[in-house]
Protein backbone atom coordinates (compact mmCIF):
# COMPACT_ATOMS: atom_id res chain seq x y z
CA UNK A 1 0.00 0.00 0.00
CA UNK A 2 1.51 3.20 -1.26
CA UNK A 3 0.79 6.19 1.24
CA UNK A 4 0.33 9.81 0.61
CA UNK A 5 0.10 10.70 3.93
CA UNK A 6 2.76 12.21 6.14
CA UNK A 7 3.70 10.85 9.14
CA UNK A 8 2.58 13.08 11.34
CA UNK A 9 -1.56 12.37 9.82
CA UNK A 10 -0.66 8.59 10.19
CA UNK A 11 0.00 9.11 13.69
CA UNK A 12 -3.72 10.86 14.23
CA UNK A 13 -4.96 7.66 12.63
CA UNK A 14 -2.98 4.96 14.12
CA UNK A 15 -3.97 2.66 16.76
CA UNK A 16 -2.90 4.35 19.56
CA UNK A 17 -4.52 7.54 18.84
CA UNK A 18 -7.50 5.92 18.55
CA UNK A 19 -6.82 4.30 21.32
CA UNK A 20 -6.25 6.98 23.43
CA UNK A 21 -9.55 8.99 22.43
CA UNK A 22 -11.34 5.34 23.30
CA UNK A 23 -9.69 5.80 26.79
CA UNK A 24 -10.20 9.72 27.40
CA UNK A 25 -13.92 9.07 26.40
CA UNK A 26 -13.86 5.81 28.18
CA UNK A 27 -13.09 7.61 31.82
CA UNK A 28 -15.21 10.27 30.90
CA UNK A 29 -18.08 7.56 31.59
CA UNK A 30 -16.64 6.53 34.69
CA UNK A 31 -16.67 10.05 36.18
CA UNK A 32 -20.30 10.02 34.91
CA UNK A 33 -20.82 6.75 36.64
CA UNK A 34 -19.31 8.14 39.95
CA UNK A 35 -21.72 11.08 39.62
CA UNK A 36 -25.16 8.91 38.77
CA UNK A 37 -24.18 6.62 41.85
CA UNK A 38 -24.24 9.72 43.79
CA UNK A 39 -27.20 10.71 42.49
CA UNK A 40 -29.23 7.73 42.89
CA UNK A 41 -28.16 7.11 46.75
CA UNK A 42 -30.39 10.44 47.44
CA UNK A 43 -33.05 8.22 47.39
CA UNK A 44 -31.41 6.75 50.64
CA UNK A 45 -31.82 9.88 52.12
CA UNK A 46 -35.52 10.61 51.20
CA UNK A 47 -37.70 10.98 47.72
CA UNK A 48 -37.89 14.33 48.34
CA UNK A 49 -34.23 14.79 48.71
CA UNK A 50 -34.04 12.22 45.57
CA UNK A 51 -36.43 14.23 43.39
CA UNK A 52 -35.21 17.65 44.08
CA UNK A 53 -31.64 16.53 42.98
CA UNK A 54 -33.33 15.44 39.71
CA UNK A 55 -35.04 18.31 38.88
CA UNK A 56 -32.14 20.86 39.94
CA UNK A 57 -29.97 18.99 37.15
CA UNK A 58 -32.57 19.31 34.61
CA UNK A 59 -33.39 22.93 35.79
CA UNK A 60 -36.92 22.76 36.44
CA UNK A 61 -38.59 24.09 39.76
CA UNK A 62 -37.61 27.27 40.85
CA UNK A 63 -34.84 26.93 43.25
CA UNK A 64 -32.74 27.24 39.98
CA UNK A 65 -30.81 24.48 38.12
CA UNK A 66 -27.17 22.84 38.00
CA UNK A 67 -24.38 25.83 36.98
CA UNK A 68 -27.35 28.52 37.37
CA UNK A 69 -26.83 31.50 36.67
CA UNK A 70 -23.90 30.94 34.76
CA UNK A 71 -25.73 28.82 32.32
CA UNK A 72 -29.58 29.54 31.29
CA UNK A 73 -32.10 28.18 32.95
CA UNK A 74 -32.68 24.44 31.84
CA UNK A 75 -29.99 24.51 28.99
CA UNK A 76 -27.27 22.56 31.69
CA UNK A 77 -29.11 19.26 31.40
CA UNK A 78 -29.05 19.48 27.27
CA UNK A 79 -25.33 20.30 27.17
CA UNK A 80 -24.10 17.74 29.32
CA UNK A 81 -26.57 15.36 27.06
CA UNK A 82 -24.53 15.87 24.00
CA UNK A 83 -21.43 15.91 26.11
CA UNK A 84 -22.25 12.45 27.22
CA UNK A 85 -23.38 11.28 23.74
CA UNK A 86 -20.82 12.51 22.16
CA UNK A 87 -18.20 10.55 24.58
CA UNK A 88 -20.40 7.50 23.96
CA UNK A 89 -20.45 7.45 20.36
CA UNK A 90 -16.61 8.06 20.08
CA UNK A 91 -16.00 5.50 22.49
CA UNK A 92 -18.05 3.12 20.50
CA UNK A 93 -16.54 4.31 17.15
CA UNK A 94 -13.03 3.67 18.35
CA UNK A 95 -14.06 0.30 19.32
CA UNK A 96 -15.58 -0.25 16.18
CA UNK A 97 -12.90 0.33 13.97
CA UNK A 98 -9.87 -0.99 16.47
CA UNK A 99 -12.30 -4.14 16.32
CA UNK A 100 -11.93 -4.38 12.79
CA UNK A 101 -8.32 -3.87 12.71
CA UNK A 102 -8.28 -6.66 15.33
CA UNK A 103 -10.17 -8.88 13.06
CA UNK A 104 -8.21 -8.62 9.91
CA UNK A 105 -5.35 -9.70 11.78
CA UNK A 106 -6.49 -12.90 12.38
CA UNK A 107 -6.10 -15.12 9.57
CA UNK A 108 -7.50 -18.25 11.39
CA UNK A 109 -7.62 -19.30 15.03
CA UNK A 110 -5.23 -21.89 17.04
CA UNK A 111 -6.21 -25.40 17.20
CA UNK A 112 -4.92 -24.98 20.83
CA UNK A 113 -4.44 -21.93 22.46
CA UNK A 114 -4.06 -21.02 26.49
CA UNK A 115 -4.19 -17.93 27.71
CA UNK A 116 -1.46 -16.50 30.66
CA UNK A 117 -2.39 -13.19 31.41
CA UNK A 118 -5.76 -11.72 30.46
CA UNK A 119 -8.44 -11.26 32.74
CA UNK A 120 -12.04 -12.56 32.05
CA UNK A 121 -12.68 -8.44 32.07
CA UNK A 122 -9.95 -7.98 29.51
CA UNK A 123 -11.56 -11.26 27.33
CA UNK A 124 -15.35 -10.03 27.46
CA UNK A 125 -14.34 -6.32 26.97
CA UNK A 126 -15.73 -6.07 23.37
CA UNK A 127 -18.32 -8.57 23.67
CA UNK A 128 -19.51 -7.20 27.23
CA UNK A 129 -19.70 -3.38 25.46
CA UNK A 130 -21.68 -4.51 22.59
CA UNK A 131 -24.40 -5.86 25.55
CA UNK A 132 -24.26 -2.69 27.49
CA UNK A 133 -24.69 -0.74 24.72
CA UNK A 134 -28.31 -2.66 24.22
CA UNK A 135 -28.80 -2.86 28.06
CA UNK A 136 -28.40 1.39 28.18
CA UNK A 137 -30.66 1.42 25.67
CA UNK A 138 -33.01 -0.04 28.03
CA UNK A 139 -32.47 1.85 30.68
CA UNK A 140 -32.83 5.11 29.11
CA UNK A 141 -36.11 3.95 27.68
CA UNK A 142 -37.24 3.26 31.24
CA UNK A 143 -36.43 5.82 33.50
CA UNK A 144 -35.43 8.87 31.19
CA UNK A 145 -37.55 8.79 27.47
CA UNK A 146 -40.85 7.25 29.00
CA UNK A 147 -40.59 6.72 32.46
CA UNK A 148 -44.23 7.95 33.04
CA UNK A 149 -45.46 5.44 30.66
CA UNK A 150 -43.73 2.60 32.37
CA UNK A 151 -44.82 3.17 35.81
CA UNK A 152 -44.88 5.53 38.65
CA UNK A 153 -46.25 9.40 39.00
CA UNK A 154 -45.22 11.89 36.13
CA UNK A 155 -42.54 14.15 37.18
CA UNK A 156 -41.89 12.43 40.61
CA UNK A 157 -38.42 10.34 39.29
CA UNK A 158 -38.57 8.30 43.04
CA UNK A 159 -41.77 6.91 42.14
CA UNK A 160 -40.13 5.26 38.33
CA UNK A 161 -37.23 4.07 40.57
CA UNK A 162 -39.48 2.89 43.77
CA UNK A 163 -41.96 1.11 41.57
CA UNK A 164 -39.45 -0.98 39.25
CA UNK A 165 -37.14 -1.70 42.04
CA UNK A 166 -40.01 -3.27 44.19
CA UNK A 167 -39.86 -5.94 41.95
CA UNK A 168 -37.30 -8.60 43.04
CA UNK A 169 -36.75 -10.09 39.53
CA UNK A 170 -35.93 -6.29 38.11
CA UNK A 171 -33.49 -5.57 40.50
CA UNK A 172 -31.52 -9.29 40.09
CA UNK A 173 -31.80 -8.11 36.39
CA UNK A 174 -30.19 -4.78 37.26
CA UNK A 175 -27.41 -6.56 39.33
CA UNK A 176 -26.87 -8.10 35.92
CA UNK A 177 -26.04 -4.99 34.05
CA UNK A 178 -24.25 -3.28 36.96
CA UNK A 179 -22.24 -6.75 37.06
CA UNK A 180 -21.34 -6.73 33.54
CA UNK A 181 -20.98 -2.53 33.99
CA UNK A 182 -18.04 -3.14 36.52
CA UNK A 183 -16.59 -6.09 34.73
CA UNK A 184 -16.22 -3.64 31.62
CA UNK A 185 -14.90 -0.63 34.26
CA UNK A 186 -12.29 -3.04 35.55
CA UNK A 187 -10.21 -3.58 32.53
CA UNK A 188 -11.50 -0.54 30.80
CA UNK A 189 -10.25 1.66 33.58
CA UNK A 190 -6.07 -0.06 34.22
CA UNK A 191 -6.39 -0.45 30.39
CA UNK A 192 -7.22 3.60 29.78
CA UNK A 193 -4.51 4.67 32.08
CA UNK A 194 -1.92 2.23 30.71
CA UNK A 195 -2.92 3.50 27.54
CA UNK A 196 -2.52 7.30 28.39
CA UNK A 197 0.50 6.27 29.58
CA UNK A 198 0.99 6.36 33.22
CA UNK A 199 1.63 2.37 33.61
CA UNK A 200 5.36 3.03 33.60
CA UNK A 201 6.68 0.62 36.03
CA UNK A 202 6.00 -2.57 37.42
CA UNK A 203 4.63 -0.57 40.20
CA UNK A 204 2.35 1.08 38.65
CA UNK A 205 1.11 -1.50 37.13
CA UNK A 206 0.30 -3.18 40.61
CA UNK A 207 -1.10 0.29 41.71
CA UNK A 208 -3.50 1.08 38.60
CA UNK A 209 -5.20 -2.81 38.81
CA UNK A 210 -5.89 -2.51 42.53
CA UNK A 211 -7.68 1.04 41.94
CA UNK A 212 -9.24 -0.29 38.83
CA UNK A 213 -11.04 -3.43 40.95
CA UNK A 214 -11.56 -0.86 43.77
CA UNK A 215 -13.25 1.75 41.26
CA UNK A 216 -15.39 -1.34 39.78
CA UNK A 217 -16.63 -2.50 43.46
CA UNK A 218 -17.59 0.97 44.51
CA UNK A 219 -19.60 0.97 41.60
CA UNK A 220 -21.34 -1.94 42.03
CA UNK A 221 -21.98 -1.23 45.54
CA UNK A 222 -22.79 2.10 45.17
CA UNK A 223 -25.11 1.39 42.12
CA UNK A 224 -26.73 -1.55 44.30
CA UNK A 225 -27.72 -0.33 47.71
CA UNK A 226 -30.36 1.83 46.50
CA UNK A 227 -32.55 -1.11 44.80
CA UNK A 228 -31.79 -2.80 47.39
CA UNK A 229 -32.77 -0.71 50.36
CA UNK A 230 -35.76 -0.31 47.87
CA UNK A 231 -36.52 -4.04 47.46
CA UNK A 232 -36.23 -4.50 51.38
CA UNK A 233 -38.74 -1.59 52.08
CA UNK A 234 -36.63 0.36 53.91
CA UNK A 235 -37.30 3.27 51.46
CA UNK A 236 -40.70 4.00 50.33
CA UNK B 1 18.47 -34.94 36.57
CA UNK B 2 18.54 -38.48 35.07
CA UNK B 3 17.52 -39.34 31.52
CA UNK B 4 13.94 -40.46 30.93
CA UNK B 5 12.73 -41.83 27.72
CA UNK B 6 9.23 -41.11 26.97
CA UNK B 7 6.81 -41.59 23.98
CA UNK B 8 4.43 -38.82 22.51
CA UNK B 9 1.90 -37.92 20.45
CA UNK B 10 2.67 -34.96 18.07
CA UNK B 11 -0.20 -32.88 16.66
CA UNK B 12 1.58 -30.95 13.91
CA UNK B 13 0.19 -28.15 11.58
CA UNK B 14 1.11 -29.42 8.26
CA UNK B 15 1.25 -26.57 5.17
CA UNK B 16 3.15 -27.30 1.92
CA UNK B 17 3.00 -23.80 1.06
CA UNK B 18 1.36 -20.45 1.40
CA UNK B 19 -1.12 -21.11 -1.22
CA UNK B 20 -2.46 -24.60 0.01
CA UNK B 21 -4.56 -24.75 3.15
CA UNK B 22 -2.70 -26.45 5.81
CA UNK B 23 -4.15 -28.95 8.28
CA UNK B 24 -2.85 -31.10 11.85
CA UNK B 25 -1.23 -33.93 11.20
CA UNK B 26 -0.66 -36.49 13.94
CA UNK B 27 2.76 -38.22 14.71
CA UNK B 28 3.76 -40.59 17.29
CA UNK B 29 7.61 -40.64 18.42
CA UNK B 30 9.23 -42.80 20.90
CA UNK B 31 12.51 -43.07 22.84
CA UNK B 32 12.25 -39.48 23.44
CA UNK B 33 14.86 -37.78 25.95
CA UNK B 34 13.85 -35.86 28.72
CA UNK B 35 17.33 -34.20 27.89
CA UNK B 36 17.02 -32.98 24.88
CA UNK B 37 15.66 -29.39 23.60
CA UNK B 38 12.62 -29.32 21.86
CA UNK B 39 14.14 -28.63 18.71
CA UNK B 40 16.12 -31.67 18.87
CA UNK B 41 13.06 -33.69 19.34
CA UNK B 42 11.65 -32.50 16.05
CA UNK B 43 15.37 -32.90 14.47
CA UNK B 44 14.35 -36.87 15.96
CA UNK B 45 11.24 -36.83 14.45
CA UNK B 46 12.43 -35.03 11.24
CA UNK B 47 15.08 -38.40 10.88
CA UNK B 48 12.58 -40.99 11.24
CA UNK B 49 10.02 -38.77 8.30
CA UNK B 50 13.02 -38.68 6.07
CA UNK B 51 13.99 -42.84 6.52
CA UNK B 52 10.24 -43.14 5.87
CA UNK B 53 10.47 -41.13 2.95
CA UNK B 54 7.85 -38.22 4.24
CA UNK B 55 8.31 -34.80 3.87
CA UNK B 56 9.75 -33.42 6.83
CA UNK B 57 8.65 -31.06 9.05
CA UNK B 58 9.98 -27.21 8.18
CA UNK B 59 10.63 -25.21 11.08
CA UNK B 60 12.67 -22.07 11.52
CA UNK B 61 15.94 -21.75 14.04
CA UNK B 62 19.26 -20.30 13.81
CA UNK B 63 21.71 -20.03 17.31
CA UNK B 64 19.90 -23.09 19.35
CA UNK B 65 21.19 -20.52 22.43
CA UNK B 66 17.74 -18.50 22.82
CA UNK B 67 19.48 -15.43 21.28
CA UNK B 68 18.63 -14.92 18.10
CA UNK B 69 14.75 -14.70 17.61
CA UNK B 70 14.80 -17.17 14.85
CA UNK B 71 13.14 -20.01 16.54
CA UNK B 72 8.69 -19.40 16.91
CA UNK B 73 6.73 -21.87 17.31
CA UNK B 74 3.63 -22.34 19.29
CA UNK B 75 3.51 -25.27 21.47
CA UNK B 76 0.34 -26.36 23.66
CA UNK B 77 -0.75 -22.91 22.39
CA UNK B 78 1.51 -20.56 24.11
CA UNK B 79 4.52 -19.17 21.96
CA UNK B 80 7.42 -20.60 22.64
CA UNK B 81 5.81 -23.10 25.14
CA UNK B 82 6.66 -22.04 28.32
CA UNK B 83 3.02 -23.10 29.33
CA UNK B 84 2.88 -22.21 33.31
CA UNK B 85 6.38 -22.48 34.20
CA UNK B 86 8.16 -19.63 36.06
CA UNK B 87 11.13 -19.48 33.54
CA UNK B 88 10.84 -17.53 30.08
CA UNK B 89 12.25 -19.10 27.30
CA UNK B 90 12.57 -19.53 23.21
CA UNK B 91 11.82 -22.78 21.57
CA UNK B 92 15.36 -23.94 20.97
CA UNK B 93 15.24 -23.33 25.15
CA UNK B 94 12.69 -25.53 26.26
CA UNK B 95 13.73 -28.51 27.15
CA UNK B 96 11.62 -32.19 27.09
CA UNK B 97 12.22 -32.11 30.59
CA UNK B 98 8.58 -29.87 30.78
CA UNK B 99 6.89 -32.75 29.12
CA UNK B 100 6.06 -36.16 30.43
CA UNK B 101 5.42 -40.08 29.14
CA UNK B 102 2.41 -40.41 27.22
CA UNK B 103 1.86 -36.49 26.62
CA UNK B 104 0.27 -34.85 23.50
CA UNK B 105 1.93 -31.88 22.18
CA UNK B 106 -0.26 -29.47 19.48
CA UNK B 107 2.18 -27.64 17.79
CA UNK B 108 1.79 -24.61 15.37
CA UNK B 109 3.50 -21.74 13.96
CA UNK B 110 2.65 -18.15 14.42
CA UNK B 111 -0.94 -17.08 13.33
CA UNK B 112 -0.96 -13.33 12.26
CA UNK B 113 -2.03 -11.86 9.27
CA UNK B 114 1.57 -9.71 9.03
CA UNK B 115 3.22 -12.92 9.28
CA UNK B 116 1.70 -15.06 6.66
CA UNK B 117 2.88 -18.78 7.00
CA UNK B 118 5.68 -20.15 4.20
CA UNK B 119 5.52 -23.83 4.98
CA UNK B 120 4.91 -25.78 7.64
CA UNK B 121 5.86 -23.77 11.03
CA UNK B 122 8.09 -21.44 9.26
CA UNK B 123 6.24 -18.26 8.97
CA UNK B 124 7.33 -15.05 7.23
CA UNK B 125 8.76 -12.29 9.82
CA UNK B 126 9.82 -9.70 7.29
CA UNK B 127 7.15 -7.28 8.40
CA UNK B 128 9.29 -6.61 11.61
CA UNK B 129 12.20 -5.40 9.71
CA UNK B 130 10.05 -3.06 7.63
CA UNK B 131 9.24 -1.35 10.98
CA UNK B 132 12.69 -1.26 11.95
CA UNK B 133 13.89 0.18 8.57
CA UNK B 134 10.93 2.87 8.96
CA UNK B 135 12.48 4.47 12.71
CA UNK B 136 13.80 1.80 14.72
CA UNK B 137 17.90 3.39 14.51
CA UNK B 138 19.63 6.25 14.92
CA UNK B 139 21.34 8.45 12.68
CA UNK B 140 24.63 9.53 13.68
CA UNK B 141 27.82 10.22 12.01
CA UNK B 142 30.55 7.93 11.91
CA UNK B 143 33.96 9.02 14.53
CA UNK B 144 35.62 9.39 17.27
CA UNK B 145 33.55 7.98 19.83
CA UNK B 146 32.35 10.93 22.36
CA UNK B 147 33.91 11.03 25.99
CA UNK B 148 31.89 8.61 27.71
CA UNK B 149 31.41 10.86 30.90
CA UNK B 150 30.53 13.89 28.36
CA UNK B 151 26.71 12.54 28.53
CA UNK B 152 25.53 10.74 32.22
CA UNK B 153 22.83 8.62 31.70
CA UNK B 154 20.94 7.35 35.02
CA UNK B 155 21.33 4.63 36.29
CA UNK B 156 17.55 3.81 36.29
CA UNK B 157 17.07 4.78 32.04
CA UNK B 158 19.59 2.74 31.25
CA UNK B 159 18.37 -0.28 33.07
CA UNK B 160 15.43 0.24 31.18
CA UNK B 161 17.09 1.19 28.25
CA UNK B 162 18.91 -2.19 28.00
CA UNK B 163 15.87 -4.14 29.03
CA UNK B 164 13.88 -3.31 26.18
CA UNK B 165 16.94 -3.61 24.07
CA UNK B 166 17.28 -7.68 24.45
CA UNK B 167 14.33 -7.82 22.77
CA UNK B 168 15.35 -10.65 19.33
CA UNK B 169 11.90 -9.45 17.60
CA UNK B 170 10.99 -13.61 17.48
CA UNK B 171 7.39 -12.24 17.47
CA UNK B 172 5.89 -13.91 20.15
CA UNK B 173 4.07 -11.03 21.16
CA UNK B 174 2.04 -10.67 18.11
CA UNK B 175 1.46 -14.40 17.61
CA UNK B 176 0.08 -14.32 21.83
CA UNK B 177 -1.60 -11.31 21.37
CA UNK B 178 -5.59 -11.86 20.69
CA UNK B 179 -5.67 -8.46 18.52
CA UNK B 180 -2.38 -10.11 16.51
CA UNK B 181 -1.09 -6.32 17.75
CA UNK B 182 3.01 -5.59 17.56
CA UNK B 183 2.82 -3.22 20.23
CA UNK B 184 5.41 -4.99 22.43
CA UNK B 185 8.13 -5.29 19.74
CA UNK B 186 7.79 -1.60 18.91
CA UNK B 187 7.63 -0.92 22.67
CA UNK B 188 11.29 -2.03 22.99
CA UNK B 189 12.53 -0.62 20.45
CA UNK B 190 11.05 3.21 21.00
CA UNK B 191 11.72 2.74 24.98
CA UNK B 192 15.06 1.56 24.70
CA UNK B 193 16.10 4.84 22.29
CA UNK B 194 13.97 7.02 24.03
CA UNK B 195 15.63 6.27 27.20
CA UNK B 196 18.97 7.06 25.68
CA UNK B 197 20.35 10.62 24.81
CA UNK B 198 21.28 8.82 21.03
CA UNK B 199 17.65 8.29 20.57
CA UNK B 200 16.46 11.70 21.35
CA UNK B 201 16.93 14.09 17.84
CA UNK B 202 14.61 11.77 16.10
CA UNK B 203 12.35 10.81 18.74
CA UNK B 204 8.65 12.21 17.99
CA UNK B 205 9.46 11.61 14.48
CA UNK B 206 10.67 7.73 14.73
CA UNK B 207 7.28 7.07 16.94
CA UNK B 208 5.32 8.34 14.27
CA UNK B 209 6.98 6.61 11.35
CA UNK B 210 7.65 2.98 13.36
CA UNK B 211 3.62 3.05 14.35
CA UNK B 212 2.78 4.43 10.98
CA UNK B 213 4.33 1.33 9.50
CA UNK B 214 2.90 -1.43 11.85
CA UNK B 215 -0.54 -0.19 11.31
CA UNK B 216 0.26 -0.10 7.72
CA UNK B 217 1.20 -3.55 7.39
CA UNK B 218 -1.70 -4.92 9.00
CA UNK B 219 -0.67 -5.25 12.83
CA UNK B 220 -3.46 -3.95 15.08
CA UNK B 221 -4.37 -2.62 18.53
CA UNK B 222 -3.38 -3.43 21.90
CA UNK B 223 -6.02 -4.11 24.59
CA UNK B 224 -3.68 -4.72 27.25
CA UNK B 225 -4.49 -7.72 28.08
CA UNK B 226 -1.12 -8.64 29.17
CA UNK B 227 -0.16 -11.76 26.83
CA UNK B 228 2.86 -9.99 24.81
CA UNK B 229 4.48 -9.78 28.18
CA UNK B 230 3.94 -13.13 29.38
CA UNK B 231 5.08 -15.21 26.39
CA UNK B 232 7.94 -12.62 25.98
CA UNK B 233 11.30 -14.99 26.13
CA UNK B 234 13.47 -12.12 26.84
CA UNK B 235 10.43 -10.46 29.49
CA UNK B 236 10.18 -7.04 28.08
CA UNK B 237 7.60 -5.89 30.33
CA UNK B 238 4.16 -4.51 29.74
CA UNK B 239 5.07 -0.81 31.01
CA UNK B 240 6.86 -0.24 27.70
CA UNK B 241 4.30 -0.23 25.82
CA UNK B 242 2.76 2.69 28.28
CA UNK B 243 5.75 4.55 26.92
CA UNK B 244 5.32 3.59 23.36
CA UNK B 245 1.55 5.68 24.24
CA UNK B 246 2.67 8.07 25.82
CA UNK B 247 5.63 8.68 23.18
CA UNK B 248 3.18 8.79 20.12
CA UNK B 249 0.66 11.16 22.68
CA UNK B 250 3.43 13.73 23.05
CA UNK B 251 4.11 13.63 19.33
CA UNK B 252 1.12 14.34 18.04
CA UNK B 253 1.60 17.83 19.13
CA UNK B 254 4.99 18.20 17.66
CA UNK B 255 5.81 19.70 14.00
CA UNK B 256 8.14 16.53 13.23
CA UNK B 257 6.63 14.07 10.04
CA UNK B 258 4.34 17.56 9.22
CA UNK B 259 5.48 17.66 5.66
CA UNK B 260 5.84 14.85 3.98
CA UNK B 261 9.28 13.06 2.46
CA UNK B 262 12.74 14.48 3.35
CA UNK B 263 12.50 14.78 7.33
S1 LIG C 1 17.22 -20.59 17.52
FE1 LIG C 1 18.05 -18.65 18.07
S2 LIG C 1 16.75 -18.09 19.68
FE2 LIG C 1 16.05 -20.09 19.25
Amino acid sequence: MVTTLTPHQRAFRSTVALKALMALTGLILIAFLLMHCFGNLKLLISAEEFNHYAHWLKGEGDAGGMLEPLIPHGWFIWIFRVFMLAAAVLHILAAVVLWRRAYNATPSNYEARKKLAQTYAARTQRLGGVILGALLLWHLLQFTVIPAQMAGQAGEPSSYVIFAFGQWYYVLCYAVFMGLVCLHVRHGFWSAFTTLGVNTSKRAEKVLNVLAYLIAALLFIGFMAMPLAVLGGIVS
Amino acid sequence: MSENLMSLTLRIWRQPNAATAGKISEYKLAGVSSDMSFLEMLDMLNEELTVKGEEPVAFDYDCREGICGMCGIVINGVPHGRGNSAVATTTCQLHMRNFKDGDVITIEPWRATPFPIIKDLVVDRRAFDKIIASGGYISVNTGAAPEAHANAVSKLKADRAFDAATCVGCGACVAACPNHSGMLFVAAKITHLAMLPQGQPERPLRIKTMIGTHDELGFAGCQNAGECAAVCPKEIPLDTIAQLNRDLIASLFNRAGKSTAAE
